[in-house]
């Protein structure tokens, strides 16, 4: 009996090692990358703010543009070499339908401009954030980043990286779906 | 000949080294200006303690990412407004999540980290004291037919001894 009771306690420290492994192990194994954050501005309305049209520089936009349908936001640049691999996908999102507002994140216009003609224009609305102002109080650390934006404006997911078929149907789709 | 190679040798040292240095004195060249020195303080110290999302194991200060340079314009724009450290770091936050933060919040996450060392040390000490306390304490005394043994042993070798 107390020979068992010794043993019991003697296995504490590896119990408590195996713990350890699994928890330190399942992000490792789970491929989850450390260098995609969770956006702050998750639950929260899209910050307020005054941008410009790509297009068209007598033309503004404010926030008030996230309101009435879900969608998605979309900040890119033509110096990011992702933005130009998950262009065509984008394309394709746009083509089936949804509604996606591009913000061209510090960068330059004529630039942007011949990149959308050449590429195709995915975006309903394309925001020109020449200083990243948006991008700053958006959290935006690196381009490509898509929110997913449902139809009060609130912010629901933030994905990092690259948007591709299997991001979207493994990930995006299943919470856009679930948004209002 | 060996004078050359050395000299060449030398040559190839000194060039290096100075690539190193033309490095580091690139990151430091930014200059901002200051009301006073206590924002100035204010500035280095939240640059230090502001880590750089992009770069992840940089803060803002030592990091020449694009973004770092942003946040720094925004924590000097934001320090000589008169906005105090915490509201710094609050703004921050706010954007860029706890990630941002070289000294994380204590929350119910990360208040494992502040308690888990010292309920290992309470936990280590308890065993060792259970440990001790179930030592057998008699082994260390002899009772008389063993003290009288003892004795023997001890007269015995002394006379081998000598």
């Amino acid at each position: 009996m107390l020979n068992k009771r010794r043993v019991l306690t003697l296995l504490v420290p590896f119990i408590i090692f195996i713990i350890g492994a699994v928890l330190l192990a399942t992000p490792l194994l789970k491929g989850s990358d450390p260098s995609k954050l969770d956006s702050a501005l998750v639950g929260q309305a899209v910050p307020a703010f005054t941008l410009q049209d790509i297009y068209d520089e007598n033309k503004q936009y404010d926030a008030t543009i996230f309101k009435g349908q879900k969608m998605l936001l979309n900040v890119w640049a033509t110096w990011c070499p992702t933005c130009y691999a998950e262009h065509t996908y984008l394309n394709k999102l746009a083509k089936q339908g949804l509604y996606i507002v591009g913000m061209n994140y510090k960068d330059d216009r004529k630039k942007a401009i011949r990149w959308l003609n050449d590429l195709n224009d995915p975006y309903q609305i394309s925001l020109f954030d020449q200083n990243g102002m948006l991008g700053m109080d958006l959290g935006v650390y690196g381009a490509p980043e898509t929110f997913l934006i449902d139809s009060n404006g609130i912010i629901q997911y933030r994905h990092v990286g690259d948007l591709n078929e299997k991001v979207w149907n493994d990930k995006l789709l299943s919470i856009y779906e679930d948004m209002e | 000949m060996t004078f050359t190679k050395s000299s060449v040798l030398m040559l190839l040292m000194l060039f290096f080294s100075l690539m190193l240095f033309s490095q580091h004195s690139q990151a430091a060249i930014e200059t901002f200006e200051f009301d006073n020195p206590q924002q100035e303080k204010t500035f280095h110290e939240l640059t230090k303690l502001l880590r750089c999302p992009k770069c992840q194991n940089n803060n803002i200060a030592d990091s020449n990412a694009e973004l770092a340079k942003d946040l720094r314009n925004k924590t000097y724009e934001l320090v000589t407004q008169g906005q105090t450290k915490e509201q710094v770091i609050d703004y921050m936050v706010a954007r860029f999540g706890n990630f941002v933060r070289y000294d994380p919040p204590v929350t119910p996450i990360t208040i494992f980290l502040w308690l888990g060392p010292a309920l290992f040390i309470i936990f280590g000490l308890l065993v060792l004291f259970r440990q001790i306390k179930k030592q057998p304490t008699k082994a260390s005394v002899l009772d008389t037919e063993e003290q009288e043994k003892l004795q023997k042993l001890l007269k015995q070798h002394v006379k081998d001894t000598k």
